[in-house]
């Protein structure tokens, strides 16, 4: 058996040391260091895709996704500069004027990871101007909706469905700005050939993107210990 | 008479499938060969159908949703069928700054198709590309498969119409 | 092939050249083409069998000549005349004309600045070699550099000359090329790759697309040479889907070189084994970026991920992978021919050797065009260009693409070298050079950037995908006279928000074209928001009256 290597580094000007192959994000948050995230969620691979968990590295300019950033002996990380808070607050930003987050007609309302990130960076109000795009909700399915209003396109449904559950039954179509969620060759969710109906992209769905039908608004709660159980007993079984 | 007709169409339906099957098998049904089998349906198809991607996601065990992605991913694919003849507007800088939303706007005028659309007798496709590389002949533009260059917008509007009038 | 085999080839090749009392070298390279050169060639050939020439008369179609502007071009007798703008009708008469007088209407001359300025290194032969042919190439010492690299030099000293000669990345970051083969030479995985990308996105380069066309069989050789170093067997080339003649020509090289064991198995009789791939982009600027690049040849989504790990630690299907662009590539042999030394002693301290640009928009001589690293921009664009095209007054050049900046009048002599264009919020880039004239508006500019760049975009990381859209509406309301002072404070708050916080490249330097029109023609951004004027006159603005009526 190897041995694995432990690195010494900073977070926060607190000494810290960690296991070779973990993440810096991963550090912090067995050291009680708080790290804002979207994208991430465990037992998913991460994408470094939301830039909210973003860090600085002294003696490196570039901004640092700690969710995909592996420790390095005696790196110096902050996690919380005034820098790093303005991005955070304007990413968040970015979030709310993309789609049309409207909390208050919102399932998800209080029980949303968008919402409470707005909270924890401190963001009061959006000054960005809001982009109010034309988007559908595909209510096809028995049990399930997708409102792209909602979405973030953080793409953790699209891994649950591909790593966990293994049919894949959902994708990104498009590129960019006119990228969105879609089941199969983009037939309705209806009529997907693939959807197991396992329901586990709805509970890992940050927001009210993905939600149960007949479903009030805030009265969506997601079920969020299925993830981290599946992880440990496929561990075990391994 | 009829019979053999429709023979012949199953041939080449078969010679197509053919072609796009021997893409596959070069790379060994891998499922990284995607992009160039999509490649290979939209050279002898000209362009992606729900049947073919369905194929091709069979074949090479990608599931469907993310053959859609990727097909829906990269710009050169189309999932719809294009006219009898093609006008590619290169949109790169050199062409921008000589002159390409002059030519989108006569295309628009005579022909009233936009970039992206075919016309509604089904005769002339119009696409944009991101810099064809012939930014010495600027504004270049690709009408059937040929590069031509420093054209006015009078010029290619000409150049459109003969082409199209060729094959009536 | 044996060497003995190899050498007899390439003499063999010389000989009968040398029986040939003239040459007529038509360009085929895309840009004549599609100005029918080919058709031309042929008239020629017609004209030349007519006339019962065949036997003294040599004709290739050869690659890039470099002025594109005065294309198609015709080089008579290793440049005794040059023929610009021939049609077809013009065959008979430069064929009777080989013995004889040159035809003086078609003649340019070649002792214009545009020709004796320029150092061609990566360009060398593109010329002067059979664009189809790999027996005119190896009468030119073609695959010599190889057979040397795998019979003489052990891999670590063929890396001591790429690192000696300061070969930097071409494709536009100017990372050492040195140091990344050593990385990949040093790095434990079970296989190795090596990858050209030839995905020449930026709208308005064609560097790549032209050495591809020109010599095809000089990028194998230098990759074929950077497998041997780093310890890979299987190369890929990665090309754009919008390039069908440098594609044909590369089928037709990798087989040429394939059936004379150029590439395969055994190469030359040594134990190196290396075989070469050509994989499709499919119209995804983003591609050029390298994890995206890779994760495109993997047939997935043209997504970039976060780097580190690099590809020279994890690349391609997570093994180690040297990814270097066309035009790095093409100057691996001449390095390897005459030495890194030689190298190193064109250009700057820190930029070395030669550098290709693609000259267009408002220049008389557009074209390629391939200068020492430190000439300055005022030379590039007015003596090698010849100025700005008739009635004109210059503007800004554009270098670096969509990731680039515009370059003011009063920057012009500044020297050409990675750093210094860095310095004033360009780049390099992969050598696009746009000339802008005082009938572009530079709001306007930025504004074609910035759709490019929003649409370009692969959504994977939320700056870039909504920052972009962002930026492309205020500019939109900018130029359509409907913005305020406060967009113009939330546009340059969103550069630094994108630029800062993007996932790749693309994000990063999105910006860029705002940024540097921002600091460069501020006062064109002010007219169009204070006085609701675009002083190019390019920007429909709607005054106020005719809105109330």
């Amino acid at each position: 058996m190897s041995k694995v290597r432990i690195k010494t580094l900073k977070i926060d000007d607190r000494d810290v040391g960690a296991r070779e192959d973990q993440t810096i994000l991963e550090v912090a948050r067995d050291n009680g260091i708080h790290i804002p995230t979207l994208c991430q969620l465990d037992g998913l691979t991460n994408l470094g895709g939301c830039r909210l968990c973003l860090v600085e590295i002294k003696g490196s300019n570039k901004l640092l996704p700690s969710c995909v950033t592996a420790v390095e002996e005696g790196m110096e990380v902050s996690t919380n500069t005034e820098r790093l808070q303005k991005h955070r607050r304007s990413i968040v930003e970015l979030f709310f004027t993309e789609r049309n987050h409207v909390c208050a007609v919102c399932v998800s309302n209080n029980n949303c990871e968008l919402q409470n990130l707005a909270k924890q960076v401190g963001m009061t109000h959006v000054h960005f101007p809001y982009m109010y795009p034309a988007l559908s909700v595909d209510a096809t399915h028995d049990r399930f909706a997708l409102d792209h209003n909602r979405c973030v396109l953080c793409t953790r449904c699209v891994r649950v469905c591909d790593e966990i559950e293994g049919a894949h039954t959902l994708d990104v179509r498009g590129r960019g700005i006119e990228a969105y969620i879609i089941t199969d060759l983009e037939q309705v969710w209806g009529e997907s050939e693939t959807c197991t109906s396992c329901g586990k992209c709805v509970n890992v769905c940050p927001t009210g993107a993905l939600f149960e039908k007949n479903k009030s608004v805030a009265e969506m709660k997601k079920q969020t210990k299925f993830l981290p159980y599946l992880t440990m007993m496929r561990g075990a079984r391994r | 008479m009829e019979l053999a007709a429709k023979k012949k169409a199953e041939s080449t339906k078969d010679k197509r499938k053919k072609l796009v099957d021997a893409t596959m098998r070069r790379h060994g049904h891998a499922s990284h060969a995607l992009i160039e089998t999509l490649h290979s349906v939209q050279e002898v198809y000209g362009y992606l159908d729900d049947d073919a991607l369905h194929y091709v996601a069979q074949e090479l065990r990608v599931p469907l949703s993310k053959v859609y992605g990727v097909a829906t991913f990269y710009h050169f694919f189309t999932l719809k069928p294009q006219g009898e003849h093609t006008c590619v507007i290169c949109t790169g800088t050199a062409c921008y700054i000589k002159g390409v939303p002059a030519i989108l706007h006569a295309i628009k005028e005579n022909y009233n198709v936009d970039a992206g659309d075919t016309s509604d007798d089904g005769k002339l496709s119009v696409l944009t590309a991101r810099c064809i590389g012939s930014c010495g002949l600027a504004p270049a533009v690709v009408l059937d498969g040929e590069v031509t260059g420093k054209l006015e917008p009078d010029t290619l509007i000409e150049r459109i119409g003969s082409m199209i009038k060729n094959d009536a | 092939m044996t060497h003995e085999e190899f050498i007899q080839l390439g003499e063999e090749q010389r000989k009968k050249n040398e029986q040939y009392k003239h040459s007529i070298d038509v360009c085929v390279a895309a840009a004549c083409v599609s100005m029918q050169s080919d058709k031309i060639k042929k008239s020629i050939e017609d004209e030349v069998k007519k006339k019962e020439l065949g036997t003294s008369c040599r004709i290739r179609g050869v690659g890039c000549m470099g002025l594109c502007a005065e294309g198609p071009l015709i080089n008579i007798d290793n440049g005794k005349s040059l023929y610009c703008n021939v049609k077809e009708e013009d065959a008979q008469e430069i064929v009777s004309a080989i013995d004889k007088e040159p035809v003086e209407r078609l003649k340019l001359s070649a002792d214009v600045p545009f020709f004796n300025r320029q150092l061609k290194i990566a360009l060398e032969d593109s010329c002067n070699v059979d664009t189809e042919s790999l027996d005119d190439y190896l009468a030119q010492d073609g695959y010599e550099a190889l057979f040397d690299v795998l019979t003489k030099m052990s891999p670590g000293e063929a890396l001591q000359e790429v690192v000696k000669s300061g070969l930097r990345g071409r494709g536009g970051g100017g990372y050492p090329t040195g140091l990344k083969w050593s990385t990949v030479q040093i790095a434990v995985t079970d296989k190795k790759y090596v990858i050209c990308n030839a995905d020449e996105g930026d709208p308005g380069a064609f560097m790549d697309r032209a050495m591809l066309e020109s010599n095809p069989h000089k990028i194998l050789e230098g990759m074929a040479i950077a497998g041997y170093v780093v310890g890979a067997d299987q190369g890929y080339i990665y090309i754009r889907a919008e390039y069908p003649l440098a594609i044909k020509r590369l089928r037709n090289a990798i087989k040429q070189a394939e059936r004379k064991n150029l590439l395969g198995n055994n190469i030359l009789g040594t134990p190196f084994n290396f075989g070469i791939e050509i994989r499709l982009g499919a119209g995804a600027f983003v591609c050029g970026e390298e994890t995206a690049l890779i994760a495109s040849i993997e047939g997935q989504r043209g997504s970039p991920r976060p780097r580190p790990p690099y590809p020279a630690e994890s690349g391609l299907w997570e093994e180690s992978t040297l990814i270097n662009n066309v035009e790095t590539f093409a100057n691996i042999v001449p390095i390897m021919k005459k030495g890194g030394e030689w190298f190193a002693s064109i250009g700057t301290e820190k930029s070395k050797g030669t550098k290709v640009f693609a000259l267009a928009g408002s220049i008389k001589n557009t074209g390629l065009i391939e200068v020492p690293m430190g000439i300055s921009l005022r030379d590039v664009v007015f003596d090698i260009g010849g100025g700005i095209l008739e009635g004109r007054k210059f503007k800004a050049v554009q270098t670096g693409g969509p990731s680039g900046g515009c370059i003011p009048e009063s920057h012009l002599d500044m020297p050409i070298d990675y750093e210094s264009l860095i310095t004033i919020g360009s780049m390099m880039g992969s050598g696009g050079m746009i000339v802008i004239d005082d009938s572009s508006c530079m709001v306007d500019v930025a504004k074609f950037f910035m759709d490019f760049c929003q649409s370009e975009s692969c959504g994977k990381c939320v700056p870039c995908r909504v920052g972009t859209a962002q930026m492309h509406t205020i500019l939109e309301k900018i130029t359509n006279g409907s913005a305020g002072m406060h967009d113009f404070q939330l546009l340059e708050e969103l550069c630094d928000i994108v630029k800062n916080t993007s996932l790749c490249g693309l994000g990063q330097s999105a910006a860029n074209p705002i940024l540097s029109t921002i600091k460069f023609f501020r006062e064109e951004y002010l007219s169009h928001i204070h006085d609701k004027h675009c002083p190019a006159g390019v920007c429909k603005i709607k005054k106020e009256e005719e809105v109330i009526s």
